[in-house]
């Protein structure tokens, strides 16, 4: 078959198309994170609205629980009495309370970032049909795809955990991975080689981007929480905090965000790497043969399995297992701009 | 190895942690200063290889000992790669061949790392396998005296009976396992959180029987097979075989099959110009030698599986044809000769062409291949494609000894020329050209040329136990990382007023949100029952 690419204007003009969208969704990002930044900086500190806690959810249901007006009999200082739904009712250890940084200005920033992710999912469509295949065959379409799954992922947080606080800390990464992207990894719309050109690729690569963009979202959780460890330290000792650090919510919610997106990533990357092994025992006729990517998503899935049991065990929770986790994250992106740039193997195709 | 994966099990963690510090502290204090048997050390060398944190640094050496087999090259992935860093590092190659360096997951340290890993997981997953269906048959536990120091307590009133009151506890309590005590019911649920964990790990230990199964059953090979040729599944058909310790190589699966044709089709012009777009090998394959003919189309994502075994398809190459006469004009050589290339992008391959049976003297040739031959900027002449548009070969004529009976095993790929004189270079020669040999030598033909497929043959018996071990693990940690256990109790007693005391209590034994939230949700619908119930009992007596 002859095949001359790009041969129809109307897949090039939507190629073009496309390369002008995710100019616009970096700049929505961008204005997203100074936005939220204004936010961190400058806004009041306020109880964090939690609406899944239950003393919380009673009051909205029209009745009242004075939490913590009644400290426990036995010195419980989180135990919260009152009577809702005329029953009455005690709930102890709902958590310590969290004050945010709370600004009008989140709104719009957490707008510009909806905005901004409506943008990129537009940009990978658009490539996906101009190139007239799955949008995800190089290291661009990775970066891309990616950061919409860690937005996609904080958004989440943000609407249905009140995680809004997050937003300076994911998009950093997402700007940063964008712009690498942008200048250095950007390859022309185009088709992949034929051991790519499988359904497989929906499979294991969409697992592995999911996971990536909800590991990339916990470790920005992450190094929030050790920040907020570090403030709190100080602020025991006496120390006077100020600045963007004075204003992050309790370490321990941070703590059990970043925690809660590894229980969701791990998962998905056990499956992106055996769909990973299905396929090569398909196209290459191995399912493990110690190529780089291969020793690099095992290193992977083994550091975070470590911090899935250090931080279930006494003496190595807290900020031990937070480095664990980052650790983690290193080795995650090391697989991705290392493996492709250093060493070669079947995964080269940068 | 997982001693305590459950998210924030705080109650649990603490108990255990303390319990086995106690033990701990204990045994040192008590008595004289402790003087251990062999068997004293035999259990404390065990409690310390099963305890978490040996898991967990076992767990890092294991990462950490992963590394330098990406940085280096691996006999496994690439033996030639091994040979290029022996050249470029001949003092380090050495020292890092004795530390297994370029076969790291097969060395032995590497070994003694996930052995031990693996004991020490058995040593801490059994007993909890063992523990954990102890408690899938004891009763759920009793219902603690003092319901409101639990993190989730609520108390009303009801006319209902105590009786009615647990009767419609228990209906409301379907997805637990409730059992009655006197006064109250006592109800738990999520056991699917523990028995994921316990699959998870066993699934885990049996990927690694699996891999290892496939390491000592399987075998691998390689060929190449030029279109219209025949492979037959037997040892001397393999450019190159990799067997595991148990196979027998005279009784490998009987199949065999035939490239019918190789098609290759690639981008031709614009960005993408010379990126293949797609291999298909056309074969026809028997199972056993009186089984009937079969047809598949071998493609790099459609490997053929045969009797156990896949046939796979790796990617390409040209075989040019020659035929070759002698000095007395017999034809003594006929056929195509697989040349490998040098890259992707022009497909420039280079070959050799050895003639043992020419007469006197014996006739070699190293050639290269050109499937698209052009001219460069500087007058060289070179492949600007990698399909074939223009093929071209140019030689370079040897006669003499092949060293073909010296008995030194050879490369199919390269001329060995020391006892050969050199007849000097052709023309560059177009499909039919005819290079007549200085002295009257003989002559050759570059007659045309055939695609070749190169492929390998996998037979690992190992595959789908490893895939069933895999899923299981996979489907393990989902239920351990997503089921939450909860407690419930329910206790109706008569205040003495004839009215019933009813307590409600609830325990979650994850940490997360939303838990007392659904806890209250089940004492708002068991009070909204009750009255139901009342009224309607009371609506019947009147």
């Amino acid at each position: 078959m002859t095949h001359a690419f790009a041969a129809t204007a109307a897949a090039g003009s939507l190629a073009s198309f496309s390369d002008g969208l995710i100019v616009a969704t970096i700049v929505a990002y961008a204005v997203g994170l100074f936005l939220f930044a204004i936010e961190a900086a400058y806004g009041r500190r306020e109880p964090l609205r939690s609406d899944d806690r239950f003393p919380a959810k009673a009051a909205a249901s029209s009745s009242t629980v004075d939490k913590g007006a009644d400290k426990g009999d036995d010195g419980d200082d989180f135990t919260a009495r009152g009577v809702a739904d005329d029953i009455a009712v005690s709930v102890r250890d709902t958590g310590p309370q969290s004050y945010v940084s709370t600004h009008a200005v989140g709104r719009v920033a957490l707008a510009v970032t909806s905005l901004g992710f409506l943008l990129n999912l537009a940009q990978i469509v658009s490539r996906g049909i101009a190139a007239d295949r799955w949008p995800w065959g190089n290291m661009f379409e990775f970066v891309v795809a990616i950061s919409l799954c860690g937005v996609g992922a904080f958004l989440y947080a943000a609407f249905r955990h009140n995680a809004r606080y997050l937003g300076m800390f994911v998009l950093i990464p997402v700007v940063l991975l964008l712009g690498i992207g942008v200048k250095w990894l950007y390859t022309e719309t185009g088709p992949v080689i034929p051991a790519l050109d499988s359904y497989w690729i929906a499979i294991h690569v969409t697992a592995a981007i999911i996971a990536s963009g909800a590991f990339t979202v916990s470790g920005a959780a992450t190094v929030t929480y050790l920040v907020a460890y570090r403030t709190e330290i100080k602020r025991a000792a006496g120390e006077r905090v100020t600045g963007i650090a004075a204003a992050l919510p309790s370490s321990g919610l941070l703590d059990q965000l970043a925690h809660r997106f590894v229980l969701f990533a791990f998962p998905i990357w056990t499956f992106a790497v055996i769909a990973g092994a299905v396929w090569a025992d398909e196209a290459w006729g191995r399912f493990w043969g110690w190529d780089p990517k291969e020793v690099w998503s095992f290193i992977t899935w083994v550091v975070y399995a470590a911090y899935l049991h250090a931080r279930a065990t006494a003496g190595w929770r807290g900020p031990k297992a937070a480095w664990i986790a980052l650790a983690g994250l290193a080795c995650l992106l090391f697989n991705f701009f290392g493996v492709n740039y250093l060493f070669s193997g079947l995964h080269s195709y940068a | 190895m997982d001693r305590q994966l459950h998210d924030g099990d705080i109650a649990m963690r603490d108990l255990d942690g303390t319990k086995g510090a106690a033990t701990a502290g204990e045994s040192e204090t008590a008595g004289p200063p402790p003087r251990l048997s062999a068997l004293g050390w035999a259990r404390w060398a065990w409690r310390v290889l099963t305890s978490m944190r040996t898991a967990l640094i076992l767990l890092f050496l294991l990462a950490v000992g992963a590394i330098p087999g990406s940085m280096l090259p691996q006999t496994t992935v690439s033996e030639e790669q091994v040979r290029d860093f022996y050249v470029d590092h001949p003092d380090l190659a050495p020292w890092l061949d004795h530390l297994s360096l370029f076969d790291v997951y097969s060395s032995p340290w590497y070994a003694a790392i996930y052995l031990l890993l693996f004991v020490s997981l058995t040593g801490c997953v059994i007993p909890r396998a063992l523990a954990h269906y102890r408690a899938m048959r004891a009763r759920p536990p009793r219902t603690p005296r003092n319901l409101d120091r639990m993190p989730y307590s609520a108390r009303f009133t009801s006319t209902a009976e105590p009786r009615t009151v647990l009767d419609e506890a228990r209906g409301l309590l379907t997805r637990y396992r409730v059992d009655t005590r006197e006064d109250s019911v006592a109800a738990e649920r999520g056991h699917l959180r523990e028995t994921g964990n316990v699959v998870f790990h066993l699934a885990l230990l049996a990927l690694l029987l699996a891999l290892a199964a496939g390491a000592f059953l399987g075998y691998r090979g390689n060929m190449l097979v030029v279109e219209g040729d025949g492979f037959a599944n037997t040892l001397p058909s393999y450019d190159s075989f990799d067997p595991g310790i148990a196979v027998n190589d005279n009784e490998l699966q009987p199949f065999s099959f035939t490239v019918e044709s190789m098609d290759v089709e690639f981008i031709q012009e614009g960005n993408f110009g010379g990126q293949a777009e797609s291999y298909t090998a056309d074969l026809t394959y028997r199972e056993a030698p009186d089984a009937p003919e079969e047809r598949h189309e071998l493609e790099v994502n459609e490997p053929l599986s045969v009797d156990g075994a896949q046939v796979y398809l790796l990617g390409h190459g040209y075989a040019p044809e020659f035929r070759v006469t002698n000095a007395e004009g017999d034809v003594v050589f006929d056929q195509p000769v697989p040349f490998l290339s040098r890259d992707e992008a022009t497909f420039t391959s280079d070959g050799v062409v050895k003639v043992p049976d020419a007469g006197d003297e014996q006739l070699g040739f190293s050639a290269v291949f050109l499937p698209s031959a052009s001219e460069s900027p500087e007058g060289e002449l070179v492949s600007d494609f990698p399909a074939p548009r223009d093929p071209v070969v140019t030689l370079e004529g040897y006669k003499g000894d092949l060293g073909m009976d010296s008995g030194r095993a050879q490369s199919v790929y390269q001329l060995y020329t020391e006892d050969m004189e050199s007849m000097g270079e052709s023309p560059a020669l177009s499909p039919g050209d005819t290079w007549t040999l200085p002295d009257g030598a003989g002559t050759i033909t570059f007659t045309g040329y055939s695609d070749y497929a190169s492929l390998q043959v996998n037979s690992d018996p190992a595959r789908l136990p490893a895939l069933v071990a895999a899923s299981a693990a996979v489907l393990g940690l989902v239920a351990t990382l997503f089921v939450r256990p909860r407690r419930v109790w329910v206790r109706a007693r008569p205040d003495g007023n004839g009215r019933t005391v009813v307590e409600v209590a609830g325990l979650s034994k994850t940490e997360g949100a939303g838990t007392a939230a659904d806890f209250h949700t089940l004492a708002v619908r068991l009070r909204d029952r009750l009255r139901e119930r009342t009224t309607v009992d009371t609506a019947t007596k009147e």
